[in-house]
């Protein structure tokens, strides 16, 4: 069937295509943070200097600062509930109404939860600040780590916890020495993508942070430069950004993936 | 077997009790707030009204509305076109290697929204790499704009989404069972028969799963015109921005949000039907 090999050969090429089309904008932006010139579309030269720009502006490292402490507080908090909440969920009977509460974070448009967040925190006279980005932060988080852990959870041989128990070990027992074990790996998966999310999300915090400087998340200050124009900077702080996130993705991958297998 | 049910409520409690304050509640508050007055001072005025959704139907809002739909749907479609055969040509490859090609698509998607978003502005500038690029061919005397209008949102649309859409087709062909395509091959259907009465209706609900929550998220965005817009390019969810930090005027922005929320909810709901017509058609395909 040569019109079948044909098509097959148009898709790889066309797969090709795609990969370049998703991965050369951002190498063209690495590339150019890499340029001496201040104009930040033209190469004039290699220089490293724009990235020592960002390690003395101390509004980037407060922002920086202030990004870490709301994703390593948002991920401690919705790893522990939606772990949790994901073992609750397995042995629930099968309900689509807590299907839906759990997708819901997933899928609301993310301006639709900040107005939402901003309402609830300004009626409840709240003063906003970097507390409430985090409480806001574990919303969508909660969601991601208990669907990477319930996806474990059924993947695994529900009689060894019920071995355990006939052999009369208690239930913390069995949790510490047998369920906790197993899902351990889908747990980290779960924080990692939590905290890549939380230190990249932008409109959630951007509602939630109340006036002033003091509680300016990363991603704010790179909307701002943004706003402000194209600068040399901004591409040095996008590829840390993006090599930081990739990072974290890959090692979420490969944890999870890694341990399902054999 | 009680204490069983009790015992798993008590571990989802600390989750569930977290969703409903901050997602649950906050949501009722908007939907509550989008049948009040706005304050003279741009708070609420607890008087009811049913005018914010009235000024929602307003020429103005209702063709910014239109003008959303339309940019979400383009955007859309060509994502639905650049992603089935992406989706299609994973398939093609052995299946160790497949999680592999499919993480290599979904690595940008987990990434800063912003950023990807910026990338374009970099590209399509008029110094930038394009502009460059076709001055440097001969194909253009001056640069041209490419930024700050709808291609530039259409693109950067597609940009950020493709990745999630690949995926979500890929899913449906991946559960796809090949013998049923090889039975209609070897039945003598030619090969793009195969594909337009079998594979298609099969992978449909892949289709219009990712269809719907891009055309979701796109015209509820607001960095991507923001951004790529350039503040000539409105769309609801810049809409819904500017009502809550500078227009003040919140009961509308909260109409508004339920208008979005509304049309997301039809959407999955005709999504849910299409699903379950896919489901009963293939049980009666294996009868």
């Amino acid at each position: 069937m040569p019109d079948r090999a044909g098509v097959h050969l148009a898709a790889r090429v066309h797969l090709r295509l795609v990969y370049a089309f998703l991965y050369i904008p951002i190498l063209v932006l690495m590339v150019l943070s890499l340029n001496r010139a201040g104009l930040p579309t033209a190469w004039t030269g290699f220089s490293l200097k724009w990235y020592g720009v960002l390690a003395e502006s101390p509004a980037i490292v407060s922002a920086v600062r202030n990004t870490l402490v709301v994703a390593v507080s948002a991920t401690v908090i919705s790893s522990i509930l939606g772990t949790l909440l994901a073992m609750g969920a397995e042995r629930l009977n099968r309900s689509s109404t807590l299907d839906a509460l759990l997708f819901a974070p997933m899928i609301i448009p993310d301006i639709v939860l900040a107005i939402a967040l901003l309402s609830f925190f300004t009626l409840l006279n709240f003063t906003l600040g970097l507390h409430s980005i985090i409480l806001s932060h574990v919303v969508f988080n909660i969601a991601f780590v208990c669907a990477i852990v319930r996806t474990r959870l059924r993947n695994f041989d529900h009689s060894i916890i019920e071995a355990s128990d006939d052999l009369g070990a208690g239930r913390f027992t069995t949790f510490r020495r047998i369920t906790l074990p197993v899902i351990f790996p889908g747990v980290l998966a779960g924080a990692l993508l939590a905290f890549t999310l939380s230190i990249d999300e932008f409109i959630i915090a951007f509602f939630t942070a109340g006036p002033g400087e003091s509680s300016t998340t990363l991603p704010m200050r790179i909307y701002a430069m943004i706003r402000f124009g194209v600068t040399p900077e901004i591409n040095a702080m996008a590829t840390i950004v993006m090599f930081v996130s990739f990072a974290l993705v890959l090692l979420s991958q490969r944890i999870d993936r890694g341990s399902t297998q054999p | 077997m009680r204490s069983r049910r009790l015992h798993a409520l008590l571990l989802a409690t600390p989750g569930l009790a977290w969703l409903v304050i901050f997602m649950i509640i906050p949501c009722l508050i908007v939907f509550f707030y989008s049948f009040f007055e706005r304050g003279t001072y741009g708070g609420i005025d607890y008087v009811f009204t049913l005018g914010n959704f009235a000024r929602a139907l307003e020429p103005i809002y209702l063709t910014i509305f239109l003008d959303s739909a339309r940019i979400a749907g383009i955007a859309t479609v060509i994502a639905l076109l650049l992603a089935y055969p992406a989706a299609y040509a994973i398939t093609l490859a052995p299946p160790g290697r497949q999680s592999r090609y499919l993480l290599l698509v979904m690595l940008p998607f987990w990434s800063n929204y912003l950023i990807r978003t910026y990338a374009w502005i970099v590209l399509l500038n008029r110094e930038g790499l394009i502009n460059r690029g076709l001055g440097g061919l001969g194909v253009i005397d001056e640069p041209i704009s490419l930024l700050y209008n709808e291609f530039a949102v259409i693109v950067g649309l597609i940009y950020n989404y493709l990745p999630f859409v690949i995926l979500s087709i890929y899913a449906s062909l991946q559960r796809l069972n090949p013998e049923i395509r090889e039975a209609s091959e070897d039945l003598g259907a030619p090969a793009w028969r195969t594909f337009l009465r079998v594979t298609l209706p099969l992978t449909l609900p892949g289709v219009a799963a990712g269809g719907v929550f891009m055309f979701v998220l796109s015209i509820g965005n607001f960095i991507t015109p923001d951004l790529l817009g350039g503040g000539r390019v409105h769309m609801v969810g810049t809409l819904v921005y500017d009502q809550f930090l500078s227009a003040r005027d919140w009961p509308f922005g909260a109409a508004l949000s339920m208008t979005l929320i509304a049309i997301m909810l039809l959407l999955l709901f005709l999504q849910a039907v299409l699903v379950n017509r896919a489901q009963r058609d293939r049980g009666t395909a294996h009868a």
